[in-house]
Order: C-alpha cells, then sequence, then structure tokens
C-alpha cells in the first residue's frame, strides 16, 4: 500500500502539457533536495539499503536512480536537463550519486546505433511520449524496437491493452504472470521492471517469495507456464480441465485466455531481449550502481558494450572476411524464385523436407552453456527449474505433427481470442501482420530486394521447430536460405533464450546492419508467440468442444 | 414513499414496423448485353435446372461416420451422392432413403500424397462424372469418376504456390474451372488444357472464396482476407470490375443468390453475415445478420427467396437457417454436430427441405428441414430496457399484458403508475412460417425532477477541476456537492482539503474555529456520516432501494478526522435532521436523528472507550482527552486501527475524534493519507460514483496515482449526457496519454465539393476538379470560411449570420430553389 504514496509525484513528468511537467518537475526536485540535505554527505550507508529488494519510493536511492534514468530516457528534453541538474545538485550536497551501468540499452548493440531520444523524427517521438506517459518511463525494449516504429507502436498498444486495460485479469495478477513468464527464461530485466509494477499497483509483496506464496489459483497456472515456455506441443486438453476445474480455485475460460496471451507475450519477450540484450533498466537493480567509476570497470564495460576500439578493429576483420555472403544469400533467393516453377518436388519429397528440418533442428546444439548469473533471484517464481526445451523425438517420444491448416490464427486462433476476451485478438492479429509483413526492401547495402521469401523462411523455421507444418511450403527453403550459425542463433533464442550470447548474435549474418537484426529478433519475437498460441489455443478449443 | 415523487408519466412513440412484401417474384429477367452466345448459355441452363426440378426428394434426418474429419462437402447434381473431402478422407456416399451408403474411395494409394488433402471439394453440375479439388498443398485437382482404373484423379494443376482455399466450377460452362488461393491469385483452368488460362491478381491477401455468378455468365465474386470482395470479369484478368469493403476482416465465404441476380451473400470472421446488392452502381448492404461466432459458411436456400445457412468455423457448432429480415434470431437450428460444422449443402438446389453437412466431429448428417429446431419458439419474446433518463420499456406478450395478473406487474415508483401499452402488429408472412409474436411495448417515463441524474450533470457543470489552489478546489467542490443535497460527498471534499493543504493553507479556512476560545473538538463517528449521507440520499430515490444504500456509505476511515467549520455550517443549513446515527447497513427506517449538540456538552457527555481510534496527533490542549491515548499518539499504523473501528456495532462505536489546533503544526506527510484516499477513491468508483473518484483525482493532480479505466468512464458517461465541456476538460487535465490522445483523434475533417462530390484538396477553397469556389453562401455568394449553415432539406446554405437575417425577413431558401427553410 505504502508504495503508491511516492509514485504520483512523478506522473505530472508525463504530460504533453510543458507547465505541468515544469510543475512536477519543481515538486520532485524539491523533495529530493530536502532529503539529500537531511542526510548529508554521508554515503556509507546510502550504499545500503540498496541491496534490499523491494525499496520505497520515498528512498532517496530510489528517487535518485529515477531521475538517472529521467535524465536518460525521457523523451522530454526539459526533463531531460532538469533531471540532470537536480542529480547534480544532489552530489554538490555530498550525496553520492549513481551512474548507469552499461552504455546503452543493448549490450549487443553500440549505443551510438540506437536511435537516441533526443534525435527521433516526430512519429517515433509521438510512439516515445505516448509510452513514456502510460508507464512512467521509456525501456529499453522499446528504445530498441524503435528501429522499427511501425512495430512498436503496435507492441505498445497491445502491451498496454494488456497490461492497463479492462480485461478478467486484476492488475497485480497480471504483472504476476508476467513475472512468472519472464522468470521461466530467467529473464532478470523483465522480473525487475513487473516486481516493480506489481507493487506499484498493490500487489501482495508476500507473493514475490515465490510461486508457492501465491494463492492457488496462480500456482495452478505454473505446470502450464512450464510446458508451455519449453515444450507447447505437449498442452492438452487435460492441463486446460484441470485449470478450469479446480473448484474455488479454478479460473475461467475469459482468464485463462488472458492468462494465456500474458504468458506467450512475456516468453517470447524474454527471448526478444535476451537477442538484442536488453541492458537492465537504469532505475532497476544492475542498471545503475553508486560506486565511483574505476578504470578497469570502465574498459570491461566498453568492451562489452561493442564500443571498444578493440572490438571494431575484430568486426572490420570479419567484414574483409566474407564479403559474399549477402550476395550469396540474394543469389540463392533468386534461384529458387526462378526454379520454383520448373521443378516440382514430389510429395513424399516434400515430407521428408519438413521431417529434416525438424530433427535437423533438434540437432542443432542450443548454444555453449554459460553461466548466467541473475542479479535477483527469479528461479524462485517457478518450480522445476530443470525442465527446459525437449527435442521432439528424443527418447523415442513422437508427437504429431501440427497443421497449421486445420488450426490457423487467422480463422481459429482469432476468433477464439477475440470471442473471450475482447479487442486482444484483434491487436494480436495486426502485430502478427505487422511483424510478418514488415520489410523495407533492403538487405544490408542492397536496395530493392524483396525479402518475403526470406521471411516466411524464418517464420516457418521457427515453427517447425515447435512441428508446425505448413503443407504449401517447401522446407527445403530453409535449408538453401539459413546458415547454421544462424539456425543455432534462432534455435537457441528460440528455446533456451538465456543462453544467448554477443558472440552469437554477432556470428551470423555479418553485414546486415543492426537494425536488421533486431528485425529478425522481431519475427523470432512473434513467430515464437503465435506458435505457442496455437498450442493453448487448439488445447483449449478442444477443451471447449 | 413520498409521494411527492410524481412517477412515471407516459411517453410513446408508435411505431409500426411495416414488412415490405416484395415483389419479385419473378427474377428471371433474363438480359444479356455480353454476347449472344452467352444467351444461349443461359438458356440452355435453364432448361436444364427446371427439368431437374421434377424430381421428388425424400429421406429422413440421418447420418453417417467418416474416418476423419470433413473439411468439405458436395453434392451430385441429381441430389442421389454426396462427396466428403478432408485431409484424410475424400468419400463419395450414395444418399438412400434411411442411410448413407459409402460408394467410392477415393483415397487410394499406399502412401496418399498431399493431393489428397483438401481444402474444399466442388461437384460439377452439369457432368456427374467430374470433380475438383483444393488441395492444402496449393494444388488444384480434377477427378473423373469415369474412369476405369481405381485411381480417379484426372488433372493436376500445381500453379498456386499456397494452399487452395475454394474450387469452383462454372455453372453452365463443363470445362471452366477457377480457384482462389492464399497467395492471393485467382486461376482459371479449362480442363481440356494442362495449365491455366489466365491468372486473376486480387493485389492483396490471400483468397478465401470464388464463386461464379449464377445468372451472369462472366461474373464471379472473390473474397478475401483483407476484407474485400472483388468482382471480376473472367475476359478481363487485368484488373476487377468493381471491389468494396465488405467485412472488418476475413471474408470466409460468399454466395449468389441463385435467383436474384443481384444479390450476393458474404460471411466473415467479424461474426457478420451480409447481403448485398450489387445491381447499383455501389455494392449496398441490404440485409445484415449478427451471429455469435465466425461465418464459415455461407449458402441461399433453394426456393427461399430470403433464407440462407450458415455454419461457424469456431466454437458454434450449429448450423443456422435465417431469416435475412428477421435477423435477431434464427429461423431454424440444426443441433446435431459435436464439433464445428465445415461444409453444408443443400441437397437439391430444387428443394428447401434437405441440407447436409459435413463436420470436424467425423460425421456427414442429412437433416430434414422440419425435423430442425426453431429457436423463436424458445425464445422470450419480453424485453426490458432502460433509457439513458431513467425512461423504462417493456415489451411483452400481448396476451400476458392483456391477461389478468395486471396487478403484480405494477412498476414500481408511485402513485401515478400509468401505462399505454402499443401493440405491434405484423401482417402475416406469406413465404415461411416464421413464428409471429405480437407484443405490447409500454414506456414510462421518469418524472424529470426526480430524474436521479441530474445531480450528475449538475455536479459535473459546477465542479472546478483546476485553476485555482487546490484549497479552493475542494472547498468550493464541497460546496457544490452540498447544496446538491450530497452532504457525505461535500464531507469528502471538504476532508481532502485538510489531509493536503500545506499548514499554512488551513490555517485560514480554519479561522473561523480559531475565533472560539474553547479547545476545538468535533466529535462524530464516522458511521454517522455515512448514515447521514444515506438519508439524504434515499430520500432522493427511495425507489431504488437497498442496492443504492450499499453502495454510499463511506469508508470509515475517511471520517477520522473532522474540520470543525464543515460541522458548523451543517449544523447551521441543515439541522439536525441532516445527520443521522446509525450503521450503513440499516435500512431507512432504523436510522435516527442525532442530536446535534454543542462541542462542549458533547465532551462532556461521550466517552471514549478504549478500542477507539487513537489519535495520531499531539494533543496538547485538550484536557478531556484520556491520558492513555496520548500514548498512542505516535502509532503510525493507520490501516489495523480502521479495521478494527469498522467491526464495532453501530451503536457502541460511538467515538470521539479529536482534533484541536496544534494539530496543524505538527507535520503530517500528505502521503500518509494515500492509502486512505486511495481506499476511499477505489470504494466511490465501484459503488458506480466514478464522478467522484475521477474529479478527486484531477483535484489532487499528482498527489496519487491516475486510475486509467475511471477516466475513460466517466468521460463516456459526460459524452452521454453531452456535456462536451467538461468532457474535454477532464481528457485535458488526465495525465494519461491515452486519455489524452482522445482529442487529438479524428481532428482532421474531409469535405467534398458541393459541386462534382469529389473529395476537396487540402489547398484553398477552389475544387481542384471543377474549378468552382466550394461552400458558397447564398446570400452574399462569397465563399464561406469558418461557420457555414446549411438547410437540411434543400442544402443550400450561406454564412451563419447571413442566412439567420434572411430568414428572419423570409422564408424562402435565399438560393432561390423554393425550398420552404427553416431555422431554429
Amino acid at each position: 500500500m505504502d508504495i503508491s504514496d511516492g509514485t504520483g509525484r512523478w506522473d505530472g513528468l508525463g504530460s504533453r502539457d510543458i507547465s505541468t511537467r515544469e510543475i512536477a518537475m519543481e515538486n520532485v526536485s524539491q523533495e529530493v533536495l530536502s532529503r539529500a540535505e537531511k542526510i548529508g554527505p554521508i554515503c556509507e550507508e546510502v550504499i545500503q539499503p540498496l541491496r534490499s529488494p523491494v525499496r520505497s519510493p520515498d528512498d532517496l536511492n530510489w528517487m535518485l536512480a529515477r531521475l538517472l534514468m529521467l535524465s536518460r530516457r525521457c523523451p522530454y528534453a526539459d526533463v531531460r536537463e532538469k533531471c540532470l541538474s537536480v542529480l547534480q545538485n544532489v552530489q554538490d550536497i555530498g550525496v553520492r550519486i549513481p551512474r548507469p551501468l552499461g552504455q546503452g540499452p543493448s549490450r549487443f548493440i553500440p549505443e551510438k546505433e540506437i536511435l537516441q531520444v533526443s534525435k527521433v523524427n516526430a512519429k517515433t517521438q509521438v510512439i516515445f511520449e505516448d509510452a513514456f506517459a502510460a508507464l512512467g518511463r521509456l525501456d529499453n525494449i522499446s528504445l530498441v524496437m524503435g528501429f522499427h516504429p511501425q512495430y512498436l507502436e503496435s507492441f505498445l498498444r497491445t502491451q498496454h491493452y494488456l497490461l492497463q486495460m479492462d480485461g478478467p485479469l486484476s492488475l497485480h495478477c497480471r504483472h504476476y504472470i508476467g513475472i512468472m513468464a519472464a522468470a521461466r527464461h530467467q529473464c532478470s530485466n523483465l522480473v525487475n521492471l513487473h516486481v516493480n509494477d506489481f507493487l506499484q499497483v498493490g500487489g501482495d509483496p508476500k507473493w514475490l517469495n515465490g510461486l508457492k506464496d501465491a494463492p492457488q489459483k496462480l500456482q495452478h497456472l505454473g505446470e502450464l507456464n512450464k510446458i508451455l515456455a519449453h515444450r507447447p506441443w505437449l498442452v492438452t486438453k487435460a492441463h486446460i480441465e484441470q485449470l478450469l476445474k479446480a473448484e474455488e480455485h479454478s479460473w475461467s475460460l475469459a482468464e485463462l485466455i488472458h492468462a494465456v496471451v500474458l504468458l506467450t507475450h512475456y516468453h517470447s519477450l524474454a527471448s526478444f531481449t535476451f537477442s538484442c540484450g536488453i541492458s537492465p533498466e537504469i532505475h532497476c537493480d544492475g542498471g545503475h550502481t553508486f560506486r565511483p567509476p574505476s578504470i578497469s570497470n570502465y574498459c570491461a564495460c566498453d568492451i562489452a558494450n561493442g564500443n571498444g576500439t578493440l572490438d571494431e578493429i575484430q568486426g572490420n576483420h570479419a567484414l574483409t572476411d566474407t564479403p559474399c555472403e549477402v550476395e550469396a544469400l540474394m543469389e540463392k533467393m533468386k534461384q529458387l524464385q526462378e526454379c520454383r516453377d520448373e521443378e516440382e518436388a514430389s510429395q513424399e519429397e516434400m515430407a521428408t523436407r519438413f521431417e529434416r528440418e525438424k530433427t535437423e533442428s533438434m540437432l542443432v546444439a542450443a548454444a555453449e552453456d554459460e553461466d548466467s548469473v541473475p542479479t535477483r533471484d527469479v528461479s524462485r517464481h517457478f518450480e522445476d527449474p530443470s525442465y527446459g526445451y525437449k527435442d521432439f523425438s528424443r527418447r523415442g517420444e513422437h508427437v504429431p505433427t501440427f497443421r497449421a491448416q486445420d488450426y490457423s490464427w487467422e480463422d481459429h486462433g482469432y476468433s477464439l481470442v477475440n470471442r473471450l476476451y475482447p479487442d486482444v485478438g484483434q491487436l494480436l492479429d495486426e502485430k502478427f501482420q505487422i511483424a510478418y509483413n514488415l520489410t523495407y526492401n533492403t538487405m544490408a547495402m542492397h536496395q530493392d530486394v524483396d525479402t518475403s521469401m526470406l521471411r516466411r523462411a524464418i517464420w516457418n523455421y521457427i515453427h517447425c521447430m515447435f512441428g508446425i507444418r505448413y503443407d504449401d511450403y517447401d522446407y527445403g527453403e530453409i535449408n538453401q536460405l539459413l546458415d547454421r550459425s544462424f539456425k543455432v542463433y534462432i534455435k537457441t533464442m528460440v528455446c533456451s533464450p538465456e543462453k544467448t550470447t554477443k558472440r552469437m548474435y554477432d556470428s551470423f549474418w555479418r553485414q546486415f546492419k543492426h537494425s536488421e537484426k533486431v528485425h529478425v529478433n522481431l519475427l523470432l519475437m512473434e513467430a515464437r508467440m503465435q506458435a505457442e498460441l496455437l498450442y493453448a489455443l487448439r488445447a483449449i478449443t478442444h477443451y471447449m468442444t | 414513499m413520498p409521494s411527492s415523487n410524481d412517477g412515471w408519466s407516459f411517453s410513446a412513440t408508435a411505431q409500426v414496423q411495416r414488412h415490405r412484401s416484395t415483389s419479385t417474384e419473378c427474377g428471371y429477367i433474363m438480359c444479356f448485353n455480353n454476347s449472344a452466345t452467352a444467351g444461349t448459355k443461359m438458356e440452355k441452363m435453364a432448361r436444364v435446372t427446371t427439368s431437374l426440378g421434377s424430381n421428388t426428394i425424400s429421406g429422413c434426418t440421418m447420418f453417417c461416420h467418416l474416418d476423419a474429419p470433413a473439411n468439405a462437402i458436395s453434392v451430385c447434381r441429381d441430389a442421389a451422392q454426396v462427396v466428403v473431402a478432408g485431409r484424410n478422407i475424400f468419400k463419395i456416399y450414395a444418399l438412400e432413403e434411411e442411410q448413407f451408403v459409402e460408394k467410392l474411395n477415393l483415397r487410394v494409394g499406399r502412401k496418399p500424397s498431399l493431393n489428397f488433402s483438401c481444402a474444399d471439394v466442388m461437384w460439377h453440375q452439369m457432368d456427374e462424372n467430374l470433380l475438383a479439388t483444393a488441395a492444402t498443398n496449393g494444388a488444384v485437382v480434377t477427378w473423373n469418376l469415369g474412369k476405369p482404373s481405381r485411381n480417379k484423379q484426372d488433372q493436376l494443376f500445381t500453379e498456386h504456390k499456397r494452399t487452395v482455399n475454394k474450387v469452383c466450377f462454372h455453372p453452365t460452362e463443363v470445362h471452366m474451372l477457377l480457384s482462389g488461393s492464399q497467395d492471393g491469385y485467382m486461376k482459371c483452368f479449362d480442363l481440356r488444357r494442362k495449365e491455366s488460362v489466365s491468372t486473376f491478381s486480387g493485389q492483396s491477401e490471400s483468397v478465401r472464396d470464388v464463386q461464379f455468378s449464377i445468372r451472369d455468365y462472366f461474373t464471379f465474386a472473390a473474397s478475401f482476407e483483407n476484407g474485400n470482395v472483388q468482382l471480376w470479369d473472367i475476359r478481363r484478368p487485368d484488373r476487377y470490375e468493381r471491389m468494396f469493403t465488405a467485412h472488418n476482416g476475413p471474408v470466409f465465404c460468399c454466395d449468389w443468390h441463385p435467383e436474384d441476380r443481384g444479390w450476393l451473400a458474404t460471411g466473415g470472421r467479424d461474426k457478420m453475415v451480409k447481403v448485398w446488392d450489387i445491381t447499383t452502381n455501389r455494392a449496398k448492404e441490404i440485409h445484415c445478420v449478427q451471429t455469435i461466432a465466425s461465418v464459415a459458411r455461407v449458402k441461399w436456400r433453394p426456393e427461399r427467396k430470403y433464407h440462407l445457412a450458415t455454419c461457424s468455423m469456431m466454437v458454434d457448432h450449429n448450423i443456422y437457417v435465417w431469416d435475412v429480415r428477421r435477423p435477431f434470431i434464427p429461423f431454424a437450428t440444426f443441433e446435431e454436430h459435436k464439433d464445428v460444422t465445415t461444409g453444408i449443402v443443400w441437397r437439391h438446389l430444387h428443394d428447401p427441405g434437405f441440407l447436409l453437412s459435413g463436420s470436424k466431429d467425423s460425421t456427414l448428417y442429412q437433416h430434414k428441414f422440419k425435423d430442425a429446431s426453431r429457436p423463436v419458439d424458445k425464445a422470450n419474446p419480453e424485453g426490458l430496457c432502460f433509457g439513458l433518463f431513467g425512461d423504462l420499456a417493456f415489451a411483452a406478450k400481448e396476451s400476458l399484458i392483456s391477461g389478468g395478473g395486471d396487478s403484480n406487474r405494477k412498476p414500481y415508483g408511485s402513485g401515478g403508475d400509468r401505462r399505454y401499452p402499443i401493440f405491434f402488429f405484423k401482417k402475416p408472412d406469406l413465404t415461411e412460417q416464421f413464428a409471429h409474436e405480437s407484443s405490447a411495448l409500454s414506456v414510462f417515463e421518469t418524472d424529470l425532477e426526480s430524474s436521479r441524474m441530474d445531480w450528475f450533470v449538475e455536479t459535473a457543470r459546477r465542479y472546478l477541476l483546476s485553476g485555482k489552489p487546490f484549497g479552493e478546489l475542494c472547498d468550493h467542490n464541497a460546496k457544490v456537492a452540498k447544496e446538491l443535497n450530497r452532504p457525505q460527498v461535500s464531507t469528502t471534499w471538504t476532508m481532502l482539503r485538510i489531509m493536503y493543504s500545506d499548514p499554512g493553507n488551513l490555517a485560514t479556512a480554519t479561522s473561523i474555529s480559531k475565533g472560539g476560545s474553547i479547545p476545538l473538538m468535533n466529535s462524530f463517528n464516522m458511521k454517522e456520516i455515512a448514515a447521514g449521507g444515506l438519508g439524504s440520499e434515499s430520500r432522493l430515490d427511495r425507489g431504488k432501494g437497498e442496492i443504492r444504500q450499499d453502495t454510499i456509505h463511506l469508508d470509515p476511515g475517511n471520517s477520522l478526522i473532522n474540520n470543525n467549520d464543515e460541522n458548523e455550517e451543517t449544523e447551521g443549513s441543515e439541522g439536525p435532521a441532516d445527520y443521522l446515527f446509525g450503521d450503513a447497513e440499516l435500512e431507512d427506517d432504523d436510522l435516527y436523528p442525532m442530536e446535534h449538540e454543542n462541542p462542549t456538552a458533547e465532551e462532556a457527555e461521550y466517552s471514549l472507550p478504549q478500542e477507539a481510534f487513537p489519535l495520531r496527533h499531539e494533543i496538547v490542549d485538550n484536557p478531556s482527552v484520556p491520558e492513555h491515548l496520548q500514548d498512542k499518539v505516535d502509532s503510525p499504523h493507520v490501516s489495523g486501527n480502521e479495521a478494527e473501528a469498522v467491526c464495532l456495532t453501530p451503536i457502541k462505536s460511538f467515538s470521539l475524534i479529536s482534533i484541536s489546533q496544534p494539530l496543524y503544526e505538527s507535520h503530517l506527510p500528505a502521503s500518509f493519507f494515500s492509502p486512505v484516499v486511495r481506499e476511499m477513491l477505489q470504494h466511490y468508483a465501484e459503488a458506480g460514483d466514478v464522478q467522484m473518484a475521477v474529479s478527486v483525482l484531477i483535484v489532487l493532480g499528482d498527489r496519487i496515482r491516475k486510475e486509467e479505466h475511471w477516466y475513460t468512464s466517466y468521460i463516456d458517461l459526460l459524452q452521454r449526457f453531452e456535456l462536451w465541456n467538461v468532457s474535454n476538460e477532464v481528457i485535458k487535465l488526465s495525465t494519461s496519454s491515452a486519455i489524452n490522445c482522445l482529442n487529438q483523434t479524428s481532428t482532421t475533417l474531409h469535405i467534398n465539393c458541393s459541386n462534382c462530390k469529389r473529395p476537396m484538396s487540402n489547398k484553398g477553397w477552389i475544387c481542384d476538379r471543377c474549378h468552382q469556389c466550394a461552400s458558397i453562401c447564398a446570400v452574399c455568394h462569397h465563399v464561406v470560411k469558418g461557420l457555414f449553415v446549411w438547410c437540411q432539406g434543400c442544402s443550400h446554405g450561406g454564412h451563419l449570420e447571413h442566412i439567420m437575417n434572411w430568414l428572419k425577413s423570409s422564408s424562402h431558401c435565399p438560393a432561390g430553389c423554393g425550398h420552404l427553410c427553416e431555422y431554429t
């Protein structure tokens, strides 16, 4: 309850009206300065409360971190400047101020490549302002997605609807489900963000101790969360029935749909977060530090961000290494386009191609294991941490192929979602379409390229990994168009995104621009979400019939 | 019951529903201006179809199990056989009197290829040996049943790159086949050739359905995933003849009316079935049926001009037959299937009595129309609806109304209860025996004075939300609320001011109290305020009864503190009756007035029970406060105490809350109250008084967190009451972007030229096309920039002022068109 008190004064900063912002800013700065004066130039104890997982918004450090975030991320120039000067004043008083860790929204993409909040075109500016006003922040994910404003708009609209507008689930439950889903992939970024939101909308802090302390009803959802995240093809009517027929803890169909959409949204968003190397939010844990910069620290930071000179040299080297990668890919696309009409593969051949791609996708090693240290103990938000993506026919387990023609998003999924959770079907539909159809007709340095074939290959490859088969697609194309390192990347990202590394991000499609790689990541994210949704919705449909 | 409430007066607008007895009995107007050959073809077809009409069809409702889910079915011309196709099935069944008999399995070969995986199937209506299927892998296959070998596959076209959704034979041309595919192309095949003769590009997303016009030799319709329907001429593959947007989202199916050449029925994912008249210049929607699920197939019923059958793609398994003129209830329903119905077809094109259907539940049904269930028989013919201003409309079966039992259904309200039934009569429908209901509709109009939403409008108008210091806003609003007889709301405002104002401001606000030399003290039981609010509210609309009461009582926590001058004011203006003691749950009768005594007397009379509210402030100059209370002064936990207070019984919970001047010296952060205030707002919002919640939010501004959906509902309410200014102010004052952008949408106004009716470009006042000035004032003959007023009768107009002046002196249109314009 006490969380909500202090947050009110920050709201005015998101207003489009400059005078409202000024008043709010004045308010905030007075509050901060008065607190800073109270504490005075002692800084030892200031560092201490950082460790506590739940910080109150009245805490000075919390405020400072927020100011720091605003000084970097606020779409309004006046607020950014004012925040900086407040921070400066606080420092002058003698209180230690935080400093952002890392260099930009993404660890993989140099900050200079990403749109700066200060210099974006009018359209993106409006989107950013909207996002900022709705949440009081502009998260790193949105900044990276800012490469593709058209998509970003749809994404934010959907997310806003799912989290804040009318829906069957209560606000804190929505955030909690988001936490559950993100935690499945150990995505501490998203978990931290939503822990804050969860508390802000009045969620019970006890729930954060782990799923066991959440209500029974949410605990039941744990199983579905687990399966959907890693082996969605195992979702059956029985799972749905368990959730819907659990006496006093049972879910209603509408609630379940909402939950399923949220789960899949956050599973796939976790994929995106990892695949773009999104840095922790500045005002969250791990996004800033109160320690003064030391030399060694600085360097490591820089290199990890691809800003170091060393890295650039390597990059250039790699570039000269394979100059014709893009051309080769384009050549292949052209060939496929041309010869498609001539030779027609037999039906058996087509079937085996799909099977081959499916089996091969399992053999693609899901990347080397690396120790990831989540800053927050995220594993407590789910059970059974050993449960992960398992390939189709390992241990002889045979899963029937899902025929896309028998249960498609457009025909069936949409209708079901829209029936039980009005408007969301439409929003998701638009989002999928934008993601699928997004193109600038460019490939690396080439203009006017029809990339539809490539996009379709990527989309279908992801669905293929989940066992979804399109009768009208020749899976031989995938083999032609997607090389091995790219397949490794896709597979890792979709199935165990927490293992994504910068090296993997760099090693595929080396000459492509960062914006194009982000585009690919959007495709991966949406395709994954759709695949999960299809399985979940099919199970619900089976339950209903 | 207060007799002052005049109750329900009467108002009714009789509106007799008339049924068009359309006289297009003969739809066979043959008019072929395309070519001579077309004419002969059509004659041939007409002959063929009529000759089939002589066969009599008989049978019963029956079904058989298929081995696999069906995707589509089609009947043979003579209605004796049906073909069922699906991913794993492709069979022909003979329709016998009492059962289906499997005639032929077309799915042959040990490892059937994907070419057998059918999305659609069609039996040729001229040649009974000819079938075509659309395969999910993009192939179009034709089958010749006359082939001697086991494999009847005839031709294979693999020109489409994606799934083929639909195949369609030309109704009269033996060798012409049309296909529509996911790849956005439609192809026309001549079965005598190895490849397609022409390709039509829809220039948009997937094609979901293609249908040859039955009456127009060259025309076919195609429906698309993006909601469009295109009409093509088979001879012109370069460009569609016409296109219109039929649905929001994919159009899954379309069907030409078998008799009426200009009618096309379409069904879409948006759950609508629409009937379009395309004989006119622009496709005109003439009927619309709203179903409960996305529409997968639509088929006109033979011999019944207004009937069509639909089935859905998801969730709903029934087949409905609709009379498009009565779109609210299906004419008939077939409820046999256990999973979604995927294919429907009328058994014979001149017999409306039998419908065949295939389903995902692996069954094939023949439905006899006589066995269909008639939802209208089970429907409840009573309807009840509240109007915006409290009017109540009630429709009931005529027999019920005219029969006895009148006294039971007396609308509550008051003595002046009168009912004026209006009777609707329908002419008996000639074509079909749709059950006819005649109902009596009574409309009860609430007395305007007792219309309980008056306070809402008034409050919205008079509240001040911004522009003054916080304290003044609160005071103003409290005053407004009080004047409107809503003391509870008024008190809330006053309390808010106290909670959030700076000590400095407050000092002025409470100056009256300062004047007194006695130590100031208010004593209030929080329950009493709740009940006080209740008492007066319930007097306003007693008829609303208990529901209203439950919603009103105030969160007890808010009355922790009371302001002194508030107290004095009430005393002066309202008298003792205004404040009532009692629990919120009590009925009106249980409320009893509390005697208002002067503060000192109260002090003496009431004692503070131990479990009462611990005070949170130093009370210095109040001698009557028991010692132990001062120990608890610093207790930071409000919530616990509130809880305690709530469970006290009403009578025992008399407690004293004493607030004296020094309160304002001790600094209490405004945020301290936030949880309570939030809870209070929540309470108001849940009780339906979203106006209060939003107004408080706005006035509090950044002192508290916003709640977006309250804003939306309040704005919605304001707009319904046409309080545009207030709603705009609220929109402007909200900090949420989603709300803020509400008044930034659709600020563009598109205008058409008044001469040539084309859209005007944004350059100046002269139309690009006809080079005339648009919107010229009929009086002064100059271009009107700004307000343009025009007569809705003759559409002439001009400057507002000029027209006003003109019409003062003359009643004729200034343009000289002879119309008698009216200006009101």
